[in-house]
């Protein structure tokens, strides 16, 4: 029968069945293994949120402790990535991209582009994103929109553990590099997972449910709070249909449109500071193409124009939520009534 | 001891993954005399909505399960005994039902899980139903992009009396997705080398589409292990398939391309559910499937979109018993001039006239 496993066990097994299948896959980053060079116990960790545990006995010298250094060892992936390998980097946190964006931005995204299609960089840069584990405003951003502004990236967002798997071996197949965000609130968060390896083509959005009054575009995590503002208006009537891109970059513009186009209402969900948003971004799509569809002015439900605040209380407002969803799409759809 | 007058209508199990059912709508009511194969009532499961008809005569005296409740499978739905049973009695049988679902024992019935049995190096998973019992075994084989699952309205019913072995044919399902040259004929040596593995001296065969041209090949093959074929609107019947329907199924990687081809399947296509694209997308996800699927459809079709299997020439010489069904708006494969029985249903015919295909077989 149909089994379930975790976020954090999809991604570990879709990591697995891609180094069973190609030797050339390798993973590494800060405490993959965890122990790596010193006495003790080897695999400790698996990485901070032990993602990767239990790969380094299964794959010996393919699992790599790197030092607390990222510009380094993205670096290090990137090249590797360029001379043959298909390297999977774990980045702690979205938060310390900051200091290998040289790599990332003006390194990995460009090579392809730079000479004429002659070189691909098939690196994967796995890294935590998202508010809500009290981690405060170094370690709870939603960088996405910054990695999806660059031509080159592709940026993966996972909201559920089949999706995690079938995008992760998308990611460690396709030439390009790849930043995979896991969300740090999902991984304990289970679904069926086929055991099979399985891929799910970038560029193509879910549609979690089917409505015919409102689209909603939800994003990681928010899209089951999203799931929740849904269960909660159709109590009242108001059927909303919900769209998980999957992927941020490419964005699979012809399912919000044609949603759009039934529904003529659309509320963007996005966990991210509201300016420059993945939330403006689609909502500036829709209201180029598909202007004549809407009967509502497009809302925003993003986080404030704010870091994330240290305190839970505040952390908790910060968060978009299923109410603030549900208020959103009421507001579009009383709209002029 | 329980009164053997007294009979329970229950939740049927359509299908793997149903845990439990919800009632649309009753289409008989307390006092009606109602006879096997009148329709009862329509019920609805997370993955498809069906129509529950009476495998009983008798008359209904009481509805245990209203509209709009949802009841686990095996849950008493309503109750049939004749008038002279007093009153008293059918009352206790309802709250003992009642009681029976208020306690959760139905949930925790172990489900039948699938198995699986290596051939010619491949595995191939089925699910069996039914105990064994004197009467010969059915073997339901399922079409091109199926699975075992497909036959949800058909395997239980059929396994009251018998065990009824769904497979996987290779490349679908949770069987191998390799399929070697894809030929007819390693198809049909599967569904052989499948009887023999799990010990199966002689099976009524039932194919459904790819499945029916199969068995077919199976029992020129073997015929000795065959009681009897029904052919459920088989491939290699003549007519011009529905290429684009095919070419555009093993092709499709996204739901935007694949749920307009799947309204074809069916007489209603009302019945392609969010549930079936997003099961029929989740395995053409899986590696290895696509180019199952792009081999099977040489199989099936010719360049030049015409059928590539010729199943009357299979048929020839084989002495079990042969029916053929077809579904008068089936889409995908055309409806035979000469004589076939006839459903209302379109290709999906065992889903969408389940109970008529269940009365054609010739058990």
């Amino acid at each position: 029968m149909a089994r379930s496993i975790t976020y954090r066990e999809a991604i570990n097994e879709a990591l697995e069945q891609e180094m069973e299948r190609d030797p050339r896959v390798i993973v590494m980053g800060e405490d993959n293994a965890g122990g790596e060079g010193s006495p003790g116990e080897m695999d400790a960790w698996g990485g901070v949120l032990g993602v990767t545990k239990g790969l380094y006995g299964k794959f010996p010298g393919r699992v790599m402790d790197t030092p607390i250094s990222e510009s380094a060892f993205i670096g290090a992936a990137i090249g590797a990535a360029t001379g043959g390998l298909r390297p999977v980097a774990e980045l702690m946190f979205i938060d310390f991209m900051g200091v290998c964006f040289d790599q990332i931005f003006n390194q990995a995204a460009k090579f392809r582009y730079m000479f004429g299609g002659k070189a691909v960089t098939p690196v994967v840069i796995r890294t935590m994103w998202g508010a809500g584990l009290r981690a405060a405003a170094q370690h709870s951003q939603s960088l996405l929109p910054v990695f999806t502004h660059i031509p080159g990236l592709k940026v993966a967002a996972p909201s559920n553990a089949y999706d995690a798997k079938g995008l992760m071996i998308s990611a460690i197949r396709d030439d390009d590099p790849v930043i995979f965000a896991e969300h740090k609130l999902l991984y304990d968060t289970a679904a069926e997972v086929p055991q099979e390896s399985y891929t799910i083509p970038f560029g193509e959005a879910n549609i979690v449910r089917e409505g015919s009054d409102v689209t909603i575009v939800a994003i990681g995590r928010m899209v089951g709070m999203a799931a929740q503002a849904a269960d909660e208006l159709a109590g009242s009537g108001i059927q909303a249909e919900i769209i998980d891109p999957r992927t941020t970059s490419p964005l699979d513009t012809d399912t919000i449109l044609e949603s759009v186009e039934n529904t003529g209402r659309l509320v963007v969900v996005d966990e991210s500071n509201p300016r420059c948003s993945l939330a403006c971004d689609i909502g500036a799509m829709v209201a180029q193409e598909a202007f004549g569809s809407l009967r509502a002015p497009i809302r925003m439900v993003t986080g404030p124009h704010t870091p994330v605040p240290f305190s839970d209380a505040l952390e908790d407002l910060f968060i978009p939520d299923a109410a603030k969803i549900a208020g959103a799409v009421k507001k579009a759809v009383d709209y002029g009534g | 001891m329980a009164d053997e007058r007294i009979l329970r209508i229950t939740m049927p199990k359509w299908g793997l993954s149903m845990k439990t059912g919800k009632i649309i709508e009753w289409f008989v009511e307390e006092g009606s005399t109602i006879s096997t194969g009148d329709d009862l009532a329509d019920i609805d499961t997370d993955k498809i909505a069906g129509t529950l008809e009476s495998t009983v005569d008798g008359l209904l005296r009481r509805i245990v399960a209203p509209a709009d409740s949802e009841l686990p499978i095996g849950a008493t739905l309503a109750v049939v005994a004749p008038a002279e049973v007093p009153d008293s009695e059918i009352d206790a049988v309802v709250a003992e039902a009642l009681a029976e679902v208020e306690s959760g024992a139905l949930e925790a019935e172990a489900e039948p899980e699938p198995q699986s049995v290596e051939v010619a190096g491949r595995t191939i998973s089925y699910l069996t139903l039914g105990a064994e019992t004197e009467a010969e075994p059915v073997v339901l084989v399922h079409g091109y992009g199926g699975d075992k699952n497909s036959w949800l309205f058909v395997q239980q019913p059929l396994a009251e009396h018998r065990p009824v072995h769904a497979l996987d044919l290779p490349g679908h399902g949770a069987s191998s997705k390799d399929v070697g040259d894809g030929s007819l004929s390693l198809l049909a040596d599967t569904v052989v080398g499948f009887l023999d593995g799990v010990g199966i001296e002689r099976a009524h065969l039932v194919g459904h589409s790819l499945g029916g041209a199969v068995v077919a090949a199976a029992a020129k093959a073997a015929p000795e292990k065959v009681a009897s074929l029904t052919l459920l609107a088989p491939a290699g019947f003549g007519g011009r398939p529905n290429a684009g329907y095919l070419r555009g199924f093993a092709a499709a990687t996204s739901r935007r391309e694949l749920k307009p081809l799947l309204g074809d399947l069916f007489a209603d296509p009302g019945l392609v559910t969010r549930q079936l694209v997003d099961d029929l997308l989740r395995y053409k996800r899986l590696d290895g499937v696509p180019e199952a699927l792009r081999t099977l459809l040489g199989t099936l079709l010719t360049e030049a979109g015409e059928q590539a299997i010729d199943t009357p020439g299979l048929l020839a010489g084989v002495e079990a018993p042969v029916t053929v069904v077809w579904g008068r708006e089936d889409k995908i494969l055309p409806l035979p001039e000469g004589k076939v029985e006839q459903v209302d249903a379109g290709h999906m015919l065992h889903m969408e006239a389940a109970n008529d295909i269940l009365r054609l077989i010739p058990l």
